[in-house]
């Protein structure tokens, strides 16, 4: 098993959670696990990535080489775009369409949609409406790592498992609101792809 | 991640003591052993410190006593703690020291990509490099270990990409700290000509014994290849960008890996003597190339970051190295022209916000080009909107650049820095503009913490204004404002008006940070919740 995920979003959308949560289920499965993120001056509202990779295999570089990531997983449609170079060519384009508008040259939102259909593999949502539903709208990343989830190979109780890790300290209604989240973008997908 | 397996490193290899200043990518090293709860029950000190030189000699002055101990900075954290750092090389280390410091190849949160090495080589200290979380984790403990044993401090170099990426790391038996010990010669730390001149000939005839430690070392390592048209050298990180590129992870080549310097000369002179060629792959500037080449360059063909089959500036990846391996390179998708570059800004309801449209009308009149800025968030201020500031150089150069300007006639000349920033290294240059009344206008921004890096406290906390007034600025020339968009008129009728004074004066825009601010309100209501479920279940 291999999978090379690239996570994208604007600084402060919880990419970091998505990565921590996949992590916490491949780690649980024995996984190999590599997590390269971005800290420091881009958190403040810049663009951030991460390369997440996970192997059955060990792992050489922290960096996956462009045209070899199996997915790219976005919380904001732009951004999905922005990282296309390291997507393969069987690979996924996971992304929410709802964008983060905080530049004045944010491109037409319409174009940017045309963009992400243009790809052969792809699933668009808006997860914040989703996210909104499940209790909360900074749910949204987990609604977004619902959607990825039936293209991970990894068994779903296992995401399911690893939210109530990582949320339970905070509390029993965060843990269920993230896994109604998860469960929308997972059905989303399964309904869409 | 890389910055965390450090950390506990150092407290699983019986460190007494940390100490830094906070700098992208380095800050979480120290994070880490400040709110490690096994660090705190063993005891171990974990300071945040003014900069980075009073950091070095602290953790230098720990090693004096016997104990081991760490001091971590960002790459141009070395340059502010280079005094102590070449000088420690000549003293010498009693207890183990290991200067941490992490370099940012393709700047992701710096003014420069300097390569750390350099450093190590003009010190002639042992360096290690590693090449993943593990051996970054194995690593502090030789490091500590070569330090004891040859009573000089060790050099831990990494890089962004290992600092702040995650993987698994396997620890070690914990060892436990050493009991406090003079050295045993007791003028082994009095650098005065005639000791300073014995000490360094020490360090001199070590050299033989550090290459010698490279040779023998587990990290560097020859692997035989049957293809010799080709030698490699990976270097750190590199040499898994190398491994990357064949996905059984043999490679066809002979491969010299090196993870610690002195270069060692055994595995490279074998592979020069059987290659026809060598390609040399390393992280940061082009020093091991530099030094296989030679500047006469009369021998076989080396390559790499000198001759473009790497480019000269940035970050390595999987695809440079694939590249220069001579792989076919496959058509990518390109990143559609309508992305738009997405630059970081300043947080909604930050402080410097008000304290910027403040001084931008306050400015109005005299035009553009006329303030010095420093580092930390409010650089950010130097995109649009604001478009506020001219300059960002160095840590503290805001005040003493302001004052040669004014120096040379510009008028008015006005500083911009931080309040962490100002206590790092801008006080020295304010008591030189007190001393010779230049005319500057100082903005000392106070949101009272260490905000880019993540909410450090900051050492200026509740002193700013006595600092001031102990280096002789002028009372009445001390204006602390509310950066708040209600008081945007008054504030900027003061600042107008000390722009205007013939003199030194010191605006003080004091605001929390906003980030800062939420967490402890967070925090605060975490407690409270607590304290309520507490109440019904008694």
């Amino acid at each position: 098993m291999k999978k090379d995920i690239i996570l994208a979003g604007v600084g402060g959308q919880g990419i970091l959670s998505i990565a921590a949560t996949i992590g916490y289920a491949a780690v649980e499965l024995g996984l190999y696990l590599k997590q390269a993120e971005v800290h420091g001056m881009s958190q403040r509202g810049g663009d951030v990535q991460s390369h997440l990779r996970l192997s059955s295999n060990e792992i050489a570089s922290d960096l996956i080489p462009r045209g070899k990531a199996d997915m790219i997983i976005s919380v904001e449609p732009m951004e999905s775009l922005r990282y296309l170079p390291y997507l393969g060519k069987e690979g996924w384009l996971i992304t929410n369409t709802k964008p983060f508008i905080n530049i004045p040259n944010y491109p037409d939102q319409e174009k940017v949609m045309q963009e992400i259909e243009s790809q052969p593999r792809y699933v668009a949502l808006d997860a914040e409406a989703l996210a909104d539903e499940a209790g909360s709208k900074k749910s949204a990343n987990m609604v977004i790592l619902g959607a990825a989830s039936p293209f991970l190979d990894m068994d779903f109780e296992k995401l399911e498992n690893a939210i109530r890790f990582i949320f339970g300290k905070k509390g029993e209604e965060l843990v269920d609101i993230n896994l109604k989240a998860l469960r929308s973008g997972r059905k989303f997908a399964q309904e869409n792809k | 991640m890389g910055d965390e397996a450090i950390a506990q490193a150092g407290i699983d290899a019986g460190m007494s003591g940390i100490y830094a200043y906070p700098g992208t990518p380095s800050t979480e090293i120290t994070e880490y052993v400040r709110v490690s709860k096994e660090a705190k029950e063993k005891g171990v000190v974990a300071s945040w410190c003014a900069n980075e030189k009073t950091a070095a000699e602290a953790a230098l002055g720990m090693s004096y006593a016997g104990k081991r101990t760490m001091t971590c900075m960002k790459h141009v954290g070395l340059n502010v703690a280079a005094d102590v750092f070449l000088n420690a090389s000549i003293t010498g280390a009693n207890g183990g020291i290991l200067f941490v410091v992490a370099d940012d190849p393709s700047m992701h949160s710096s003014q420069n990509e300097q390569d750390s090495r350099y450093y190590g080589k003009f010190a002639m200290i042992p360096v290690l490099e590693p090449s993943n979380q593990q051996e970054a984790y194995d690593m502090v403990h030789l490091g500590f270990e070569l330090s004891e044993k040859y009573k000089i401090p060790v050099m831990l170099r990494i890089t962004t990409r290992l600092a702040h990426s995650r993987s698994g790391v396997a620890r070690k038996q914990s060892r436990k700290q050493n009991q406090f010990k003079l050295p045993e010669n007791l003028r082994q730390f009095v650098l005065l000509p005639a000791i300073a001149r014995k000490q360094y000939q020490g360090l001199l005839n070590n050299q033989p014994l550090f290459q010698k430690e490279s040779e023998e070392s587990e990290y560097n390592t020859y692997t035989p290849g049957e293809d010799k048209t080709l030698g490699i050298v990976a270097c750190g990180l590199a040499y898994n960008y190398l491994m990357e590129n064949y996905p059984d992870r043999k490679v066809p080549h002979p491969v010299v890996k090196i993870c610690q310097y002195p270069l060692p000369h055994k595995h490279i002179d074998k592979l020069y003597e059987e290659c026809e060629k060598i390609l040399v792959l390393e992280e940061g500037y082009p020093i091991v190339e530099e030094m296989i080449k030679g500047f006469m360059d009369h021998g076989k063909p080396v390559t790499g970051r000198l001759d473009g089959a790497i480019p000269r500036a940035g970050e390595l990846n999987p695809n440079i190295v694939g590249k220069a391996l001579g792989f076919p390179q496959e058509k990518l998708a390109e990143i559609p022209s309508l992305v738009a570059s997405r630059p970081p800004s300043l947080c909604k309801g930050c402080s410097h916000i008000d304290s910027f449209l403040g001084l931008n009308e306050a400015l109005e009149s005299y035009g553009q080009g006329r303030v010095f800025s420093d580092i930390g968030c409010y650089t950010l201020s130097a995109l649009p909107p604001y478009e506020s500031i001219n300059t960002c150089v160095d840590m503290g150069a805001s005040i003493t650049m302001a004052k040669g300007a004014a120096d040379a006639g510009m008028k008015p000349s006005v500083a911009v820095i931080g309040d962490s920033t100002f206590t790092h290294s801008g006080i020295t240059g304010l008591l030189d503009a007190v001393n010779e009344k230049t005319n500057i206008t100082v903005f000392i921004l106070d949101n009272s913490t260490t905000g880019m890096t993540g909410g450090q406290p900051s050492s200026a906390y509740g002193k700013i204004e006595d600092i001031c007034r102990g280096i002789g600025v002028e009372e009445e020339h001390i204006r602390v404002l509310k950066p708040l968009r209600k008081h945007h008129e008054e504030n900027t009728r003061i600042m107008k008006e000390e722009l205007e004074y013939d003199g030194v004066s010191v605006i003080i825009p004091r605001r929390e940070c906003i980030q800062t601010l939420n967490k402890r309100m967070r925090q605060k209501f975490k407690e409270k919740e607590k304290a309520k479920a507490a109440n019904k279940n008694a």
